[in-house]
């Protein structure tokens, strides 16, 4: 499969790395090595980091963030001969319907999101609960770079290095207890900053909830995210915490999450509720099951371009099927799907 | 022919849209998805179109000007143009012209089925919108006409099954279809009032 962890002394910048950066690696080489020289300044260090690709917005990263990244596994997980999507399409066309339906009302509209300070409740089936401040939450993670395919219901793809850790984890963290069946995740709900809160047409009833079988979050490629692209997570992709769930539809990568819970029933997901028939609590990539109003067969390889529609055939388990198909032996895709 | 510059002004602003929509798309303007912007644009315009050729007739009786009544049966064309370049963009940046998925599609998916239909229906007015047809068809033309009413239930269901999260646009545009289409119970149309006196003018 596509998927391999590499040996640290594995170096494979090309596979993943813009073709006018890599041609330019000597002017990048020579910025990391000033970064370097001043690495003492965790600060810094982050303005240098968001150079490892083409046109990043460097951002405002939080002090906790800022530390993190020096200890950082850089691309713990690629993915091969894949072109990781560009930055501003990564960050401009995006579901999260707390800020609206349209791709584009996310980064318009998300930077009235507060991220610091920001408080992450576990609770439920665990042997230690909390309310933790993020940058506590965060202590014991060593950030690890993950490039994947993201797969949205809608039929599009992108691929997008992210950074986060595996939510393995927090669980060996947290102790759920022998009744913990399924860890489920809420996004923050303010409607003072979250306009499509506001509106009085949404289906959606809010905070939008998301949930996992113990043994899919278990698993290794399942994590959270704080970052993308060398930097934090900007507010439209769900900063300063969100889930990352490579071999699922996009819409089970639950964002800005507030509050984890260990719960011994499945919880109802959004999209169940607003239709079950269309949105299952799995969401695993299917190309042989379609949602009902459009084929899941095939997406599109988002940058498209006029002349270019880039359209490939989807992949089982969006190409993640050796690491994750074992989950799920014995059970009826078509039905849970 | 009668307003000739009225006329052309409405061909222009019909046709300037898609237009620059293409030069956006070229542009890179549209974001990394331009061919699903377009698809979702020239539906919507299609709708939009469609309520415009049916606020012709109402705003004729409001109003008393011929004018309206003038530059219906381009408007309906133009409705007809965008719903084909829909099509095809459909075609071309959804299926990536795989013809064997749209049969798929077609014996599937009811809000294909229902968009098929709803050109399908636009297509016999556009071809029977000529003076020839008018006359041969005679009575039967008008009913045959009639179609755009139900074009327009065709319409907003195809709208209403993409709607995912949040109905608001969808629900602005039901709004004013539904009144459009009371307007044309006769009881109704006959109690459409004229704002300023001028000379009648019949309407078809």
């Amino acid at each position: 499969m596509l998927i391999k962890l590499p040996k640290t002394s594995d170096c494979k910048e090309s596979d993943v790395t813009p073709e006018s950066i890599y041609l330019s690696r000597r002017a990048v080489l020579g910025s990391s090595l000033a970064g370097l020289a001043v690495s003492a300044l965790p600060r810094w260090a982050n303005a240098n980091d968001a150079s490892r690709y083409a046109d990043v917005d460097p951002g405002k990263a939080p002090g906790w963030f800022a530390d993190k990244l020096a200890q950082t596994k850089w691309q713990a997980v690629t993915v091969e001969g894949e072109a990781i999507t560009p930055f501003k399409d990564a960050t401009h066309y995006n579901n999260f319907y707390e800020f609206g339906t349209d791709k584009g009302d996310p980064a318009q509209n998300a930077g009235a999101l507060k991220t610091e300070p920001w408080t992450v409740v576990v609770d439920g089936e665990v042997g230690k609960p909390g309310r933790y401040a993020l940058e506590d939450f965060m202590k014991p993670y060593q950030l690890e770079e993950r490039i994947y395919r993201l797969r949205c219901v809608e039929a599009w793809s992108m691929v997008i290095p992210w950074m986060g850790f595996p939510i393995s984890a927090l669980l060996k963290q947290v102790e759920p207890t022998s009744k913990a069946k399924f860890i489920r995740f809420e996004t923050l709900q303010d409607p003072k900053v979250m306009p499509g809160q506001r509106s009085g047409f949404a289906l959606i009833d809010w905070p939008y909830v998301e949930g996992l079988r113990l043994d899919e979050a278990m698993n290794p490629l399942a994590i959270l995210a704080v970052g993308m692209y060398g930097r934090e997570l900007p507010n439209q992709n769900g900063a300063p915490l969100r889930l990352v769930v490579p071999w699922k539809y996009g819409f089970k990568s639950v964002k800005s999450i507030v509050r984890i819970s260990l719960v011994e029933d499945q919880p109802k997901t959004t999209w169940q509720s607003i239709a079950a028939n269309e949105y299952g609590f799995y969401a695993n990539v299917n190309p042989q099951v379609d949602h009902p109003r459009w084929t899941q067969a095939r997406e599109r390889r988002l940058p498209s371009s006029l002349f270019s529609p880039n359209v490939r055939d989807t992949q089982m388990f969006n190409g993640y099927a050796d690491e994750v198909a074992s989950l799920y032996t014995g059970l009826d895709l078509r039905k849970n799907y | 022919m009668k307003f000739p510059l009225w006329r052309l002004a409405v061909f222009v602003a019909a046709a300037i849209w898609p237009l620059y929509w293409l030069y956006e798309a070229w542009s890179f303007a549209l974001g990394p998805d331009p061919g699903k912007v377009l698809v979702d644009r020239l539906g919507l315009g299609t709708l939009i179109l469609l309520l415009i050729t049916l606020c012709m007739t109402p705003l004729q009786k409001l109003t008393g000007w011929s004018g309206w009544i003038v530059v219906r049966r381009q408007i309906g064309l133009w409705c007809f143009a965008y719903v084909m370049m829909h099509l095809c963009a459909y075609l071309f940046f959804v299926l990536g012209l795989d013809w064997s998925q749209l049969g798929v599609e077609l014996s599937k998916r009811p809000y294909i089925i229902v968009g098929s239909l709803g050109a399908l229906c636009l297509l016999a007015l556009a071809v029977t919108s000529n003076r020839f047809s008018q006359r041969r068809m005679g009575a039967s033309w008008k009913k045959l006409h009639r179609l755009v009413y139900v074009v327009v239930g065709l319409g907003l269901l195809h709208m209403l099954w993409i709607v995912r999260a949040d109905l608001k646009e969808w629900s602005v545009y039901a709004v004013i279809g539904g009144c459009l289409l009371l307007m044309r119970i006769p009881a109704v149309m006959r109690r459409i009032p004229r704002l300023y006196k001028k000379k009648s003018v019949s309407a078809i």
